[in-house]
C-alpha cells in the first residue's frame, strides 16, 4: 500500500485529575505516517511532549490489537472513530485527511468518571461482572466435552456475545449512558449455555440491580451502542436481557 | 426481588413505557376508525352515532378510566426518563454522531412526546371537556360532527394539529419497534413483520387523522 505522511491538527480533552475542570488543547501532530494506528499517533505527540519538558497526554491502552477494550477515546463524536467494529488501536490514520482537525474526548459518563485526560474509570463494568457474571465450577477433573450437548445457534449466539471486550463504547455512544448492551452481552453468554443454568435467575437479576446502583442510564433503543460496539454485540441481546429479567421476577 | 423494585428499575421502567405504549397504539385503532367515519360525507350521522354509542356504553367508560391512567404513566414515566437519563452524563461531548449512529427521532421521543402532550391538552380542551361536561351535567349531548367543524374552520387550529399529527407519527415509528424489544421481541422471525406493520400503522393512522381537520377546514366534508 502507498505510504504516505499527513499532518493534523488535535484537540485533545486535558485535564489533571478527577477534580479538576479540564479543558481542551490543541497541537500539531506533524509527519504522521498513514500506517500508523490512532495511538501509534499519540506515541509520537506525546514523545515530543516529553521532550519539550511537557506533560504526555494520559490515554488507556494495553493490548494494541484490539482485544483488552482499553483503549477509550471519542473520536469527532465517534466512539473509537469513524471505522465500524473497530476499536481505536485498530483504528489506522489513514481514515483522516491531511490538515484535518481531530477532536478527542474521554468517554463522558456518570459511571465513567474521568481519572486524566483520555483515561476514565471504568471499574463499574468489573462490579456489574462481578455481580453475577460468572458460573460456579466445582474444582476437580474437567468432564469430557460431549457430555454436556449445546445446541449449534445457541453455541454461537452465546460465543457472539462473549466476543464483548468490556470496552464500554456502547456507555459512550449513548445518548442515556445506558450499560444495556455490556450487561445484556454478559447475561446472554452465560444464559444460553447448560453451564450458565444454576444462577440463571440470580445472575440477571443481580446484574442489572448492580448497572443501575452504578449510575447508568436507562435504555431508550436508539441502538446507537449497537452502531459502535468494535465486537458488534446485537442488541437483540438487551431483547433477551429484557426476556431474563422478566422470568426470573415472575419466577416463584 | 419486590415488585417495586422491579418496577424501579431501569428495566421495569421500560416495560411500563411499553405496554403503555401499546395500550394507546391500540387505543389511536379505535380513535382513528370512529373518527373517520366522517369521511363518510354523511352530514356526521355514523360519526355522531358512535360517538354516542361510546361515551353512553359502561365498558368503554370504564375502559376511558384505564386510558387515563395508561397516558399518565406513560407521559410522566417517559419525562422522567428523560431527566433522569439526561443527568446520567453531566460533562456533554464537544462533538456529537449527528445520524450517524441512531436516528433523529429514536433520539427525540422526549421533545416529540412533550409536543403530543401539549397537543393533547388543547386538543382535550376542544373535543373532551366540554363534551364530557355537558353531557354529565346537564345530560345534553354535543353534535361532535358540527364541533368538530367549527374548532377547524380556523387556520391556526388545522397548522397546530399537524403539527401534533407528524410529531405523532415519528413517535409511533420509534414506539411501536421499540416497545416489542423492550418486551424482549427481537428475534429474525419476528422483525420484520414488526418493522413493516410498525410503518404502516404510523403512516396510515397518523394520515387518517392529519386529513380529518384539512378535509373540515376545505370543506371537502360536509
Ligand atoms: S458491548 Fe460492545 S461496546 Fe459495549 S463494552 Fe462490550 S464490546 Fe464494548
Ligand atoms: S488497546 Fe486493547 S483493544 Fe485497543
Amino acid at each position: 500500500m502507498e505510504h504516505t505522511t499527513i499532518n493534523l491538527k488535535l484537540k485533545v480533552w486535558r485535564q489533571k485529575n478527577a477534580q479538576d475542570s479540564g479543558r481542551f488543547e490543541n497541537y500539531d501532530a506533524k509527519d504522521i505516517s498513514t500506517e500508523m494506528s490512532f495511538l501509534e499517533m499519540f506515541d509520537v505527540l506525546n514523545e515530543r511532549l516529553i521532550n519539550e519538558g511537557q506533560d504526555p497526554i494520559a490515554f488507556d491502552h494495553d493490548c494494541r490489537e484490539g482485544i483488552c477494550g482499553m483503549c477509550s477515546m471519542h473520536i469527532n463524536g465517534r466512539a473509537h472513530g469513524p471505522w465500524q467494529g473497530t476499536t481505536t488501536c485498530q483504528l489506522h490514520m489513514r481514515a483522516f485527511k491531511d490538515g484535518e482537525t481531530i477532536t478527542v474526548e474521554p468517554w463522558r459518563a456518570k459511571a465513567f468518571p474521568v481519572l486524566k485526560d483520555l483515561t476514565v474509570d471504568r471499574s463499574a463494568f468489573d462490579r456489574i461482572q462481578q455481580a453475577g457474571g460468572y458460573v460456579s465450577v466445582n474444582t476437580g477433573n474437567a468432564q469430557d466435552g460431549n457430555a454436556l450437548p449445546i445446541d449449534k445457534d445457541k453455541a454461537d449466539a452465546s460465543f457472539a456475545a462473549a466476543a464483548c471486550i468490556g470496552c464500554g463504547a456502547c456507555v459512550a455512544a449513548c445518548k442515556n449512558s445506558s450499560a444495556m448492551l455490556f450487561t445484556s452481552a454478559k447475561v446472554s453468554q452465560y444464559a444460553l449455555l447448560p453451564q450458565g443454568q444454576p444462577e440463571r435467575t440470580t445472575r440477571v437479576l443481580n446484574m442489572v440491580a448492580q448497572m443501575d446502583k452504578e449510575g447508568f442510564g436507562a435504555c431508550t433503543n436508539t441502538g446507537a451502542c449497537e452502531a459502535e460496539c468494535p465486537k458488534e454485540i446485537s442488541i437483540s441481546n438487551i431483547a433477551r436481557l429484557n426476556r431474563e429479567y422478566l422470568s426470573a421476577q415472575l419466577s416463584l | 426481588m419486590t415488585w417495586k423494585e422491579y418496577f424501579t428499575s431501569s428495566i421495569g421502567k421500560k416495560l411500563v413505557m411499553a405496554f403503555t405504549g401499546l395500550f394507546l397504539i391500540l387505543f389511536l385503532i379505535v380513535h382513528a376508525t370512529i373518527n373517520g367515519m366522517i369521511f363518510f360525507d354523511d352530514n356526521g350521522e355514523m360519526f355522531n352515532y358512535y360517538a354516542h354509542f361510546f361515551s353512553h356504553n359502561w365498558i368503554i367508560r370504564i375502559m376511558e378510566v384505564g386510558l387515563f391512567v395508561g397516558l399518565i404513566l406513560h407521559a410522566v414515566q417517559g419525562l422522567m426518563l428523560t431527566f433522569q437519563n439526561q443527568s446520567k452524563r453531566p460533562v456533554k461531548y464537544a462533538v456529537n454522531p449527528g445520524n450517524a449512529t441512531s436516528k433523529w427521532y429514536s433520539r427525540s421521543m422526549g421533545i416529540l412526546g412533550s409536543l403530543l402532550l401539549i397537543f393533547l391538552i388543547i386538543h382535550l380542551r376542544h373535543f373532551w371537556i366540554g363534551t364530557k361536561a355537558s353531557l354529565y351535567i346537564t345530560g345534553e349531548e354535543h353534535n361532535l360532527f358540527e364541533e368538530m367543524k367549527i374548532v377547524f374552520s380556523e387556520l391556526w387550529v388545522v397548522v397546530f394539529y399537524s403539527v401534533g399529527v407528524i410529531s405523532l407519527c415519528w413517535h409511533l415509528i420509534h414506539g411501536f419497534k421499540s416497545a416489542f424489544q423492550s418486551i424482549g421481541i427481537n428475534s429474525p422471525k419476528y422483525n420484520g413483520m414488526i418493522q413493516t406493520v410498525g410503518i404502516a400503522y404510523s403512516l396510515i393512522i397518523c394520515f387518517a387523522f392529519l386529513m380529518m381537520p384539512v378535509a373540515l377546514h376545505l370543506g371537502w366534508i360536509q
